[in-house]
């Protein structure tokens, strides 16, 4: 790796909402940390200007769930394309579930894709451990050996544990440690073969629905074990109102519980399927206009303390296919920060409330240090230009997967520079 | 992307996908196209030569003799040339293969194929992808579209009821996997019944059944009271192994159409059955065979209309 370069980034209007902080000023990087703001310190020399004039300086954004498909698939995508993609978005922390071939159960395979995502040195590659051996749901983890191999919070990815004592022993186990747990709420008997939500559109298309009781019963169940057992929880991909309700409810009563959101969550429903839309066939399903509404309040007032890309890249056959037979997921890395501000533009919310959603939310959820322009943090940093308006061409994409519906949508904001610990890892100019 | 995948350009019937998304006039066009149809089919030679020299393949990965034979025959009496295929389910249900049966079909020339998957939405899939030459008819795909056999319904109660506007209908039975309902449901609303009515136990019902624009009923008397036409559904046997309905009997004796519960509805209604009949679980035999039975004329205007909807797609016929 290159020797690591004295940085001034100059100019720019600095959103730290860790620090409350949004101001024009300038930050000073050196051996890989920040190490000032607003006045250079003695002696310092850069070796290098960036010029962030009319720019955002925020914290590199820290996305809770991308599927990089290594290894495994990497028919699919490689680590290599999507680490590319990832900080081309401005993500410099990538959690990547344990449903990969190896599937993340041992410390070996943790350790491996750390050592990968250093060796490619993009973006840093957190792995979240299976919660249950083979993801089977019928026995834990090595948890705690995980967690030293590196593995930052437990999932079972979207394979569901039906055995509720299997739940409550691995919130046990894990509230131990203090270990965090990421859960998937869907209950399989109710999704059963159903591929979008279960409703209006989904009675037209003749396609077999998903209820909103499939997420909802095993949020409720899931909350009544957390309560019990204390353990620190954390519901991923939230898609309905009620959810949130009952998530809200639980944080009155002082459960300690987080959750997050896709971000297409926020922008389409079940109408975006009416044409048998593969691109937009995803786990949990594209819900309700209500539901998305709720959402992005959820997002707006922090019930919900993060939002996630949900990268799932695929190659052009996984979506060629009936409806209910496309593979689900969207590519998402590169379209995360720029919905994100559309949903500022949209007035949803204000902008540090976004980049606290994208950074310093999931950082803290996850417990570590990220998300955070702080003297003595570490320059993980994403420097866009708000006003930049582009159409997003999916054959342009950096990832592998070109699997998105927002091709054509326009766009206002881009990402100009990533740093990932004091190095430029992109630019763009 | 065409914006109405069904039409041309100049309005013209491209494909036949669904009823959902077509002009009322074009339903009419069917209709009146099918009349034509029928007083060929009652003459000794019964071919035109309107298709003369197209290729047609009936493209059937779900297994019918029943729509399969109508849509052979009915294109056999167009003079067209006609093969039927049945690649099968299990190679094709991934995306790539499914295209690639229909690229090397079409590379040898086809004009016309008729498709029936048992995947919801595979038509409209395959439409999106031929060339502008080729035209695809539905032939049912999952529990989404039929939408030939809703016109042959519609063809069927217009022969026996005269117009729709004052009549109402019921249709009853497994609603939720039904793709005849679905498409019945489209067209009797685009040619403007004065009621649909839905008639099954709640778990044979998809959610949000009233915004297709009927009412829905649980119990058959309230659903059949004073009805003109009522379109039966076939309950398929396995269904009480999902725990849809408790047994076959409790079925029966609750939704079976049988000359008491038929009672309800108007003296003169039809009794409609897209086949083939469950005798004994969704209707008597007494029903199904009696004098207000039209199930078999249904079959026969099967071939009228399916020539219909085949000759507007590719020859221009009632298309102006």
């Amino acid at each position: 790796m290159a020797e690591l370069m004295n940085i001034h980034i100059q100019g720019g209007r600095i959103i730290d909402p860790a620090n409350n902080i949004d101001r024009v000023e300038d930050l000073y990087v050196a051996n890989g940390n920040i190490i000032a703001s607003g006045n250079a310190p003695d002696g310092f020399t850069a070796d290098k200007i960036i010029d962030a004039t009319n720019q955002i300086v925020c914290p590199g954004l820290v996305d809770l769930s991308a599927r990089m498909r290594e290894p495994g698939q990497e028919y699919k995508a490689t680590l290599k394309s999507e680490c590319a993609a990832a900080i081309a978005g401005g993500i410099t922390t990538s959690c990547c579930p344990p449903d990969t071939t190896p599937i993340i159960d041992t410390p070996a395979m943790a350790n491996m894709l750390t050592h990968r995502g250093r060796e490619i040195g993009l973006t840093r590659i957190l792995p979240l451990g299976a919660l249950t051996r083979a993801l089977g749901g019928e026995t834990l983890s090595d948890m705690h050996a995980l967690h030293r191999a590196g593995c930052v919070a437990f999932s079972n990815a979207n394979n569901a544990i039906t055995n509720t004592m299997v739940m409550r022993r691995a919130m046990e186990y894990a509230s131990s440690f203090d270990l965090l747990l990421i859960l998937h709420a869907n209950d399989p008997w109710l999704s059963d073969i159903g591929c979008m939500h279960e409703g209006e559109i989904s009675t037209r298309l003749g396609l077999a629905g998903i209820p909103e009781a499939a997420e909802t019963v095993i949020v409720a169940r899931d909350l009544a074990l957390i309560e019990q057992t204390g353990v620190r929880a954390h519901f991923a991909r939230l898609s309905s109102a009620r959810s949130v309700d009952l998530i809200v409810q639980a944080r009155k009563r002082g459960i300690k519980v987080t959750a997050d959101v896709a971000m297409h969550h926020l922008y389409l429903t079940e109408y975006d399927v009416s044409d048998f839309n593969t691109l937009c066939r995803v786990i949990p399903p594209l819900r309700s206009e209500r539901d998305k509404d709720r959402l992005r309040t959820a997002v707006a007032q922090g019930d919900i303390q993060a939002i996630c890309s949900d990268h799932q890249p695929h190659e052009r056959d996984a979506k060629l296919a009936a409806f209910s037979e496309a593979e689900p997921g969207i590519s998402g890395l590169e379209t995360l920060l720029p919905l994100g501000l559309k949903l500022v533009h949209e007035e949803v919310m204000d902008l540090s409330t976004l980049i606290a959603s994208l950074s310093s939310g999931p950082a803290a959820l996850l417990g570590i240090k990220a998300g955070s322009l702080g003297t003595g943090c570490l320059a993980d940093i994403c420097i866009f230009d708000p006003h930049e308006e582009w159409l997003l061409d999916s054959t342009k994409l950096l990832s592998k997967g070109h699997n998105t519906p927002f091709k054509h949508w326009p766009l206002k904001g881009r990402v100009n520079t990533t740093l990932l610990a004091g190095n430029i890892v992109y630019s763009r100019i | 992307m065409r914006p109405h995948l069904q039409y041309t350009d100049n309005g013209k019937l491209r494909h036949f996908l669904s009823i959902e998304g077509l002009q009322k006039e074009t339903l009419q066009q069917i209709l009146t196209t099918a009349d034509k149809f029928t007083q060929f089919g009652q003459r000794d030679i019964k071919k035109l030569p309107l298709l003369r020299g197209h290729t047609v393949v009936n493209l059937f990965f779900e297994n019918s003799s029943r729509t399969r034979t109508t849509f052979e025959i009915a294109a056999k009496r167009l003079s067209a040339d006609v093969i039927n295929l049945n690649p099968g389910t299990s190679s094709t249900s991934k995306g790539e293969t499914l295209l690639d049966t229909v690229n090397i079909l079409e590379a040898m020339h086809t004009d016309l194929f008729v498709i029936r998957h048992a995947k919801s939405g595979v038509a409209e899939l395959i439409a999106r992808h031929v060339p502008d030459h080729v035209h695809i008819i539905n032939a049912g795909d999952g529990q989404h579209a039929h939408p030939t056999q809703a016109m042959l319904d519609m063809f069927t109660i217009r022969q026996y009821k005269g117009p729709f506007n004052e009549l109402r209908v019921a249709i009853v039975g497994d609603i939720l996997h039904s793709r005849v309902a679905r498409s019945q449901i489209h067209a009797l609303n685009t040619l403007g019944v004065h009621e649909i009515r839905v008639v099954a136990p709640n778990s044979l019902l998809p959610s949000q059944v009233e915004r297709l624009g009927v009412h829905a009923y649980n119990d058959l008397k309230q659903g059949l009271e004073g009805v003109d036409v009522v379109m039966m559904l076939r309950l398929q046997k396995e269904r009480m192994h999902n725990a849809y309905i408790p047994s076959e009997q409790e079925y029966f004796n609750l939704y079976g159409l049988t000359t008491e519960s038929l009672a309800a509805a108007a003296e003169d209604a039809i009794i409609m059955h897209p086949g083939p009949i469950n005798r004994g679980l969704e209707i008597s035999s007494v029903v199904a065979d009696g004098p207000r039975s039209v199930i078999l004329p249904q079959v026969t205007n099967g071939i009228a209309v399916r020539m219909a909807v085949m000759a507007m797609v590719l020859g221009g016929e009632g298309n102006g």
